[in-house]
């Protein structure tokens, strides 16, 4: 179990028990975090479940692929700490990490 | 009486309408009738993550079981509602229950079509719609099988890019002169021919299978009307759905090609909706009637039927989207390809794993099939909702990347 906080846009955080490797976008849903939709359920084909990785623990998980990054490139309200929830999967090294929600993710 | 909504079905588009009603801030009672034993559980895994044994029963579930106990969602699992009284807003279910409604929501979704050809009931022949077909799939896993999927459907594709892996022999019988003929262009379906035919999978067209023959009850053969055959352990067959109108109809309801809705969800009983898979809605943004067979579909009908429910008027207007899975190929499409009258390619399908086909119809982008091009999928989404008209050079042209071709096309409006 690795803690997670997910902070909504309005500021609102949620802390939550992550299970290890299952991915954050399903920590997310089970905690039922509002601001992450997950349409295509872990596809990685629909961008609706992204979120903002600050520098510190983006250094603790592997990169984007390359359809992530693509996808990521083209969603809306995405910039460089931008990633897909779906794609990073728990680990204890994460435990204690703080992700942003965006406004919307449609 | 107390408020009570009443949702027939248990789905993704029942799941995402209860979540909504909440959402909405509904705060009457919310009791949802499923007959499969399970909670509303995510469908496309089990021809793809799931069926690969890559995900747990616990990561396909909609909602984890404790939403239902938070969000206030009374579940009455493995049970069917038979009929609906409308004159005493009352729904009576196969375990003998009479539930009053203020409103009903029917998310009863589809069922696969049956293929009534002799042998039908013989044990190795499957279909794919449940977690429980999956199971019965699994158990015929083991290497060397030889498994026949009949249909080349984006269904039955994805099952025979599963079993290839998994060491076994596949063959899949398509009745038409090409694959996935419902949904994409010739040039899709030539290029999910070629990496199929890489990946070691035999497809075999104009395949009109006649019978199953088998021995002692168990599948041994597959017979097709040309008198071609196939042996087999075990087949998988994938030729469509039927939407689950039946309960509707008895009640009086308007249905053709799927439960009659309006814009918001509403059938013919204004106090009676229906979302997901089952039914024929209006799109404004593509002027015509649907009915559709996907998630978007169900999460997006599951939305409107909420809102209306609490007095919030959300129209249902979507381009529809979809994606598919087979071995590492990603297929986005957007839009409706149907009615177009020519097809722009960009990048090579003959060669490689990643190209787009733009779909126009009198210059007017419709709709776009992305295998493995996320900047095509991402921007053909908004080009297709601006009805972009761009010259077929200009979208043909890779040195102009997806963004550029985006904003040229909003400029040229
Ligand atoms: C193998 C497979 C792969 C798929 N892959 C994709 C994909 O990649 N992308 C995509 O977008 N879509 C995909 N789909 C389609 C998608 O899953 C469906 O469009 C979606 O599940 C529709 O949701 P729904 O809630 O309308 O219907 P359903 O999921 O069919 O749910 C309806 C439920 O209601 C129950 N029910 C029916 N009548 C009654 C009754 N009278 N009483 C009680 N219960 C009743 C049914 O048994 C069922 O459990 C796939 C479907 C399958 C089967
Ligand atoms: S859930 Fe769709 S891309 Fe992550």
């Amino acid at each position: 179990m690795a803690k997670i906080t997910f902070v909504e846009f309005n500021g609102t955080e949620h802390e939550v028990e992550a299970e290890e490797g299952t991915t954050l976008m399903e920590a997310a849903i089970n905690n039922m975090v509002p601001g992450i939709d997950a349409d295509c359920g872990g596809a990685c084909a629909c961008a609706t479940c992204m979120i903002y990785v600050p520098a510190e623990m983006a250094a603790k998980i592997p990169e984007a692929e390359d359809m992530e990054t693509t996808m990521i490139d083209f969603a809306e309200n995405a910039d460089a700490t931008s990633r897909l929830s779906c794609q990073i999967t728990v680990t204890p090294e994460l435990d204690g990490a703080k992700v942003k929600l965006p406004e919307s993710q449609h | 009486m107390t408020n009570q909504v009443v949702i027939v079905g248990a789905g993704h588009a029942a799941g995402q309408a209860a979540a909504s009603l909440r959402q909405e801030g509904y705060d009457g009672k919310i009791v949802m009738i499923g007959d499969e034993p399970y909670l509303p559980y995510q469908r496309p895994p089990l021809s793809k993550k799931f069926l690969a044994g890559e995900l747990s029963i616990e990561r396909v579930y909609f909602k984890p079981p404790a939403f239902y106990e938070k969000a206030d969602v009374e579940q009455k699992l493995n049970t069917t509602v038979t009929e609906i009284e409308r004159a005493q807003r009352t729904v009576h279910t196969s375990t003998g229950e009479s539930i009053p409604y203020s409103k009903l929501i029917l998310a009863t979704g589809s069922r696969v079509r049956e293929l009534n050809v002799p042998g039908f009931d013989l044990d190795g022949v499957n279909y794919l719609r449940t977690i429980d077909d999956v199971s019965k799939i699994q158990s015929k896993f083991k290497e060397g099988n030889k498994l026949v999927v009949v249909g080349g459907g984006y269904i039955g594709l994805e099952v025979a890019a599963v079993a290839v892996k998994r060491g076994i022999d596949v063959t899949v019988l398509e009745m038409a002169p090409m694959v996935m003929a419902r949904v994409v262009d010739p040039i899709v379906s030539s290029f999910y021919e070629r990496i199929h035919a890489e990946e070691g999978v035999k497809i075999v067209k104009g395949a009109a299978v006649s019978s199953f023959e088998g021995q002692d009850g168990k599948l041994t053969r597959v017979n097709c009307s040309d008198n071609t055959n196939f042996d087999a352990d075990f087949v998988v067959v994938g030729v469509g759905i039927l939407p689950n109108v039946e309960l509707a109809q008895a009640a009086g309801l308007d249905v053709e090609n799927g439960i009659i809705v309006n814009e918001f969800c509403q059938t013919s009983d204004p106090d009676i909706l229906a979302i997901g898979d089952c039914t024929n809605h209006p799109n404004p943004l593509l002027g015509e009637r649907l009915r559709l067979e996907s998630v978007q579909n169900a999460l997006e009908q599951g939305k409107t039927a909420a809102a209306t429910i609490c007095g919030r008027e959300l129209v249902y207007a979507q381009i529809p989207w979809f994606w598919s899975d087979q071995y590492d190929l990603k297929l986005q499409i957007v839009g409706l390809s149907a009615g177009y009258d020519e097809a722009v390619v960009r990048g090579n399908p003959d060669d490689g794993r990643s190209f787009a086909v733009f779909y126009l119809k009198e210059g007017k982008m419709i709709a776009v099939d992305a295998v493995n091009r996320p900047p095509e999928f991402m921007m053909g989404k908004l080009m297709v909702a601006g009805g972009a008209k761009l010259p077929a050079e200009t979208l043909r042209d890779e040195s102009i990347n997806m963004k550029e071709m985006a904003q040229m096309a909003k400029d040229a409006s």
